[in-house]
């Protein structure tokens, strides 16, 4: 899972030392890694702190809908497949906590930024999965959209970050592809089975299209992200390569995409699409999605819950004179 | 230290009334003996995914789906070999989501409900030890496909075995929270670790033809790594428990209706569906 970067990119700060910062951006300009030991000016930090965290977050929260339907999954091979796939999301989350620490922050930290509100995680999480088909929908779209957001992260300029994004793209490619052949089940099911894949895809769709974030004019720290090669490609560029991609899968499945707006324009070689509802996307960053107050309650009891355990076993390690294992 | 249950169940249970009986071998007994073994994996896999996305650290959550997995896949290859035994068409799916309570053969301790951490760590301590035991045993069985299946998921087992054994001692030496809510979670489970050596009739018919194993030949060996794992966790010993029987012959806990009824929704509302 992928989240956009949703908050604000701290301004450059006129305190850092003209030289250095001419040294890094030479280095990030010649599409050198920056390493956790570099020098890098306190707004590329800040920056990535929040949108690796982000990530964390959206793969952990992103358990969630999907783990609604492990218990229900309709055969054996399903179930399995499904565990696995979340247990991806799990690994996902860990590396990504692990890298954003390489940049000074603690994972506790982090955690508590995730269920104080304060820090955001992709709005995609806060739509609830009704049934079976929602869990192709995510593996087809959600990961879909994931996976033309990170292919670019793979080169991105914060080395850590880069290297967890290789793996998570591999690990993402067979979650798409597990979704897409869900949803081929149930395009050439029943009716009921064909019902629930269109209404799946009718609630997913525009949901995912937000995913890449708001619209190029209205994200005016793209310009900063670009040139220190923490972004690669635009909000706008990276949404319409999804819609070229998913359309025609949409064809293949015999569903119709929700957008009575949506032709092919020959001459820019590309699909026009609707206008995408900014006020429910920005809706749902402010936390009022139809089910984020369920997605951070879960995240809240499980860490609470969770809390006599993880004393227990520090209280363990500390007695024992052991590294923590838990 | 008091000793672990008593294992001389048949005089135990047999006179206990309708509920725990044992039953002859009757119908087809490989088909019954699989049953048990996948129906044990699927049961626990089941209730072990439940946590996923509600561990108390991402770690443990990544742990208890493997676990999960594991779990998963042996009854898939358990059930899907019963399916073939059974000869009438029916595959593992079949068999998982479309029988009800009285023709489940797993045991009571897996259908127990995951409680906190604790509970979920004394459950999976006190079977896996024995899974474990059990399919090292049944690595060697004279019936090749039941070997094989045993001899992979030995190795499998062999992790949850010590993962679980390891949260059972870290809990039990951890906090003053810790131990109460461990020593609770063995307390819950502990009446439940007889039927595992239960050798009513059919197990004894299976053990016979060497395609399973005399339960009672590891009894001592169970026992001691259990109480081993026990004093470790400085804890006490449970005291012994009335044991509670029945799953092997369809008599359940509540909790395994309402398991099922989760588990079997999709291809019990659409039988007409493939998935």
């Amino acid at each position: 899972m992928y989240t956009t970067e949703l908050q604000k990119t701290a301004s450059l700060g006129a305190t850092e030392d003209p030289e250095r910062l001419a040294a890094f951006e030479a280095r990030v300009a010649a599409d050198e890694f920056i390493e956790p030991k570099d020098w890098m000016p306190e707004a590329y930090r800040r920056t990535l702190t929040r949108q690796i965290s982000q990530h964390a977050h959206s793969e952990i929260v992103g358990m969630l809908p999907e783990g609604n339907w492990i218990g229900r999954a309709p055969s054996l091979r399903r179930k399995a497949i499904l565990l696995a796939k979340v247990q991806d999301e799990a690994g996902h989350g860990l590396y990504l906590y692990s890298a954003a620490e390489t940049l000074g922050t603690s994972r506790e930290e982090m955690i508590e930024a995730l269920h104080s509100g304060k820090a955001k995680y992709s709005t995609i999480f806060n739509y609830p999965t009704l049934t079976w088909a929602d869990i192709g929908a995510i593996g087809w779209l959600v990961d879909g959209a994931a996976i033309m957001n990170q292919v670019p992260l793979q080169r991105t300029s914060y080395g850590p970050y880069a290297r967890a994004m290789v793996r998570v793209c591999k690990e993402e490619s067979f979650h798409q592809r597990q979704g897409y052949e869900i949803m081929m089940v149930l395009a050439a099911g029943t009716p009921d089975q064909k019902r629930m894949a269109q209404d799946a895809l009718n609630r997913w769709w525009w949901p995912s299209l937000m995913m890449f974030g708001p619209p190029d004019a209205d994200s005016p720290n793209t310009a900063q992200s670009m040139r220190w090669r923490i972004k690669r490609e635009t909000n706008d560029e990276l949404r319409q390569k999804f819609v070229d991609i998913t359309v025609p899968q949409a064809d293949a499945l015999g569903l119709s995409v929700p957008d009575p707006a949506l032709r092919w324009d020959k001459a820019r070689g590309h699909y026009d699409y609707g206008e995408i509802d900014w006020e429910e996307f920005y809706a749902v960053v402010r936390g009022e999605g139809p089910v984020a107050k369920e997605r951070i309650a879960a995240r809240r009891q499980a860490w609470e819950d969770g809390a006599w355990v993880r004393d227990a076993a520090a209280a363990h390690a500390r007695k024992h004179g052991r590294r923590e294992a838990a | 230290m008091a000793s672990l249950p008593p294992i001389d169940l048949p005089s135990n249970a047999t006179g206990a009334g309708a509920f725990d009986a044992p039953a002859g071998v009757e119908g087809n007994p490989l088909f019954e003996y699989l049953l048990r073994l996948g129906d044990d994996s699927l049961v626990l896999g089941q209730r072990l995914s439940e946590w996923c996305g509600h561990a108390p650290s991402v770690e443990v959550d990544l742990s208890l789906a493997n676990m999960a997995l594991d779990l998963i896949g042996q009854a898939t290859l358990f059930l899907d070999y019963a399916g073939e035994v059974e000869g009438k068409g029916r595959d593992g799916d079949s068999l998982a989501f479309h029988r009800d309570v009285l023709d489940f053969r797993c045991c009571w301790l897996v259908e127990q409900p995951n409680g906190d951490f604790a509970r979920t760590m004394a459950r999976q301590c006190l079977f896996s030890t024995w899974q474990h035991l059990l399919f090292g045993r049944l690595a060697g069985s004279a019936d090749e496909r039941i070997a094989a299946i045993a001899a992979k998921a030995v190795k499998e087992v062999a992790y949850h075995r010590e993962l679980a054994s390891e949260w059972v001692i870290r809990l039990g030496d951890g906090t003053e929270e810790s131990r109460r809510r461990m020593a609770d979670g063995l307390d819950w489970t502990w009446r439940f670790v007889a039927e595992l050596f239960e050798m009513d009739p059919l197990a004894g018919f299976m053990a016979e033809k060497g395609i399973g194993t005399d339960l009672a030949a590891f009894r001592a060996d169970y026992d001691a790594a259990v109480r081993a794992v026990i004093e470790q966790a400085t804890l006490p010993p449970p005291p012994d428990q009335r044991p509670i029987l029945g799953g092997r012959r369809g008599h359940h806990s509540e909790h395994l209706g309402h398991l099922l009824a989760t588990m079997q929704f999709l291809p019990r509302t659409y039988p007409d569906a493939r998935w």
